[in-house]
C-alpha cells in the first residue's frame, strides 16, 4: 500500500518536529536552570559568612581578615553612592543627547552620532579604568578637586562632602567614571524609547505652535514616562555591577567617610582586588556573601527596568 | 504677549542649546579616550608585542600569549554558547505563543544580559575552580560563554521575529515540516541578523576582565594547556596597569589599543552587517 509508506513519512516527519521543539525548550530552560544555580552557588559559598555574621553583616562597616570580622557596609555604601553620582551626571546629559538625535539632528548625522554613542558603550569598562587612574585623575586632583575643596568644603550644606587632600582617586572620580560609561546606554534607550511616541501627536502640539522643548517636555515625556524611568534603572542596574573601572579609581579604602573626594569600596572593587588574595573559609565566604548582595540589588533593579519598559511596549502593542 | 512669547522662543533656544552641548560632551569623552589610547598605545606597537611573551618586570617582552589565550578562550565561549542562545532563541520567537517558559526565560535572560559580570566569575569558581581546585582556560571559557548566551538569545529572537510570517505559511502550505520550516526558511532568513548578534556577544567578552579574574586568572608563559590558568589580554592589561613598572605600563597601554580597536571593529562591522541585510525603517 502506497499511502502506509506515506504515511509512516509523515509520523518521522513529526517525530522530527517533536524532538527539534523539545531541543528548543530544553535550551530555553537552561537559562532558567543558569539563574538558579548561579544564586544557589553564591549562596552555599556565603553560607558559612551568613552563619557567622547573619544580618549583622549588613551593617557593620567593620572589615578585617587578621581578627575574621567582616562587615558589607562600607562596600555597599560605596557601590550605592558612586552609583548614585553617576545617574546625577548621567540623567541629564542623556536626556539631552536623546533630544539631540530624535528631535534635532540633521537627519544625515543621525545615524553617525548614534553609532559614536554606542561604541562609547562599546569599550571596554577596563580601558575606563586606566584611562581614569592615568589620564582623568592626575587632571581631576590638579584642577578640579583643590577648587572643590576650597569652594564648597567651606559651606554648611555640602561642605562635609568635600573635604580633604586632591588625591584624584576617590568616589566621586568613581562616580565621574560610571557616569560615562551609563550615558550611552540611558540615552540610547531614551531616544528609542522617544522614537514610539507617534508623529501624529508631535506635529499636533507643534500644529498649535509648541517650541520643540515644549513638545519635548509637555508631550514625547509624558508619553514615554515609564520607558524613560525604565532606561534609567538599566543605566543604574551597569553602573551598580560595573567592576573593572571602579577598581581602577575608587581608591580601595574600607573605611566610611562623609567625604566623596576620599578613597573607598565598592562590592565589585573589593571582589576583584581581593578575592584572589584571600584566605580562609570565612574571608572567602564573606566575599561571595558580597557577590550574592550586589547580585540581588542588580537583579531587583534590572527586574523593575525591564517591567517598565515592557509596559510601555505592551501599551505601544508591539 | 510678546514677552510670552519672547519667553518661550528663550526657553526653548536655551534648552536645545544645553541638549547640543550634552551630544557635544558625550563625544568629548569618546574622543579623548580614544585619544589616550593611540597617544599611549601607538609608541609600544611593534612585531615584538605579536612574537614574544609577557616579560618579567624590566625586560623587553610581547604580549604573544595573552593574545594566544584571549582568542581561544573567546572562541569556545561563542562555541558554547552561540548554539545554547540560537536554540534557545528559536524557542522564543517560534514556539513561545503559549505557556510560561517562554515569559519566564525571556525576563530572566534580559535580566542576566546586563546582570554583573564579575558575579558571573564568581559563579565558575564557586561551580568549577574549587571542585577542580585550579584556575583553568575552560573555566575563563565557561565563564565568558555565560556572557555570550544571553546576547545570542537576544538577537536571535529579534532577529526572527523580523522574518515575515507570509514566509513560514509558503513554507507550510507545501507540506514542510515546522522543524524543515524553521530551520532552512526562517533561522536561513534571519541569518546575517543571527550572525550579527554572535559579532555583537564575541564583541562584548572580548574585553571582559572582571569574569576571568576568578576563572582563567594568568600565566606568565606560553600555554595552550585550557587546563592550567591561561593568560589572556584583559587581565594582562589589568595587572600591569596597576603595576608600577613603566615597560608593563607600556605594554599595557599598547594591549589595550588593541583590544579597543578589535572591539570597536567588530561593533561596526556587525552594524554594517545588520544594516545591508534589514531594510531600514
Amino acid at each position: 500500500m502506497p499511502t502506509f509508506a506515506h504515511e509512516s513519512r509523515i509520523k518521522y516527519q513529526h517525530w522530527l518536529d517533536i524532538v527539534f521543539r523539545n531541543i528548543t525548550r530544553l535550551a530555553a530552560f537552561s537559562v532558567l536552570i543558569l539563574l538558579l544555580a548561579l544564586i544557589a552557588s553564591l549562596v552555599m559559598g556565603g553560607l558559612p559568612a551568613i552563619k557567622h555574621f547573619g544580618f549583622g553583616f549588613l551593617s557593620s562597616a567593620v572589615w578585617n581578615p587578621v581578627t575574621d570580622e567582616f562587615g558589607a557596609l562600607v562596600p555597599i555604601i560605596g557601590t550605592l553612592v558612586t552609583s548614585f553620582i553617576a545617574l546625577l551626571i548621567a540623567i541629564p546629559i542623556s536626556f539631552g543627547i536623546a533630544i539631540f538625535l530624535t528631535e534635532l539632528s540633521p537627519r544625515w548625522l543621525r545615524r553617525p552620532l548614534g553609532i559614536a554613542i554606542e561604541l562609547l558603550a562599546g569599550i571596554p569598562s577596563i580601558i575606563y579604568g586606566m584611562w581614569g587612574l592615568f589620564v582623568f585623575a592626575p587632571l581631576f586632583a590638579e584642577h578640579v578637586q583643590p577648587w572643590l575643596i576650597e569652594k564648597l568644603g567651606p559651606s554648611p550644606l555640602f561642605g562635609p562632602l568635600f573635604q580633604g587632600i586632591p588625591m584624584g582617586v576617590g568616589i566621586l572620580t568613581a562616580g565621574i567614571i560610571l557616569a560615562i560609561m551609563v550615558i550611552p546606554f540611558i540615552a540610547s534607550v531614551m531616544r528609542d524609547v522617544f522614537e514610539i511616541v507617534p508623529t501624529l501627536l508631535k506635529e499636533s502640539a507643534y500644529g498649535l505652535g509648541a517650541t520643540t522643548w515644549e513638545v519635548m517636555w509637555n508631550v514625547i515625556l509624558p508619553y514615554t514616562k515609564i520607558g524613560v524611568v525604565g532606561g534609567i534603572m538599566l543605566g543604574l542596574g551597569r553602573a551598580l555591577g560595573e567592576t573593572m573601572a571602579v577598581t581602577f579609581v575608587i581608591g580601595n579604602a574600607h573605611k566610611l567617610s562623609t567625604s566623596l573626594l576620599m578613597p573607598g569600596n565598592s562590592i565589585s572593587s573589593a571582589l576583584a582586588n581581593e578575592f584572589n588574595e584571600a584566605v580562609g573559609e570565612l574571608y572567602t565566604s564573606a566575599l561571595v556573601q558580597l557577590g550574592l548582595i550586589l547580585f540581588l540589588i542588580t537583579f531587583i533593579v534590572l527586574s523593575m527596568a525591564r517591567y517598565m519598559l515592557h509596559r510601555l511596549a505592551k501599551r505601544e502593542g508591539t | 504677549m510678546l514677552t510670552l512669547y519672547a519667553r518661550r522662543r528663550l526657553i526653548n533656544a536655551l534648552s536645545l542649546g544645553v541638549s547640543i552641548l550634552a551630544m557635544l560632551f558625550g563625544l568629548f569623552w569618546l574622543g579623548w579616550i580614544l585619544w589616550t589610547l593611540l597617544a599611549n598605545g601607538l609608541q609600544g606597537l611593534n612585531l615584538n608585542l605579536f612574537t614574544q611573551m609577557t616579560p618579567p618586570p624590566g625586560s623587553q617582552g610581547g604580549l604573544l600569549n595573552a593574545i594566544a589565550g584571549s582568542l581561544m578562550m573567546t572562541f569556545i565561549a561563542t562555541l558554547i554558547g552561540t548554539p545554547i542562545g540560537i536554540l534557545a532563541g528559536t524557542y522564543l520567537a517560534e514556539f513561545g505563543q503559549r505557556g510560561w517558559l517562554a515569559p519566564a526565560t525571556r525576563f530572566i535572560n534580559d535580566v542576566l544580559l546586563s546582570a554583573p559580570s564579575i558575579v558571573i566569575g564568581l559563579f565558575v569558581y564557586e561551580i568549577y575552580v574549587i571542585k577542580i581546585g585550579h584556575f583553568s582556560g575552560w573555566a575563563g571559557a565557561f565563564a565568558l560563554s555565560i556572557i555570550v548566551i544571553p546576547v545570542v538569545i537576544r538577537t536571535t529572537e529579534n532577529m526572527l521575529r523580523l522574518v515575515p510570517n507570509t514566509l513560514r505559511e509558503a513554507a507550510a502550505a507545501l507540506g514542510t515540516p515546522q522543524w524543515k520550516i524553521i530551520n532552512f526558511v526562517t533561522l536561513r532568513a534571519a541569518r546575517a541578523g543571527i550572525l550579527t548578534g554572535i559579532l555583537l556577544a564575541v564583541a562584548r567578552i572580548s574585553g571582559e576582565t572582571a569574569p576571568l579574574l576568578f576563572t582563567s586568572l594568568n600565566n606568565q608563559f606560553w600555554s595552550s594547556d585550557l587546563n592550567q590558568p591561561m593568560a589572556n589580554l584583559p587581565v594582562v592589561i589589568f595587572q600591569f596597569a596597576m603595576s608600577p613598572y613603566a615597560d608593563w605600563q607600556s605594554l599595557a597601554w599598547a594591549g589595550a589599543l588593541l583590544i579597543t580597536v578589535s572591539v570597536l571593529t567588530l561593533n561596526i562591522l556587525a552594524r554594517v552587517l545588520f544594516r545591508q541585510t534589514v531594510p531600514s525603517h
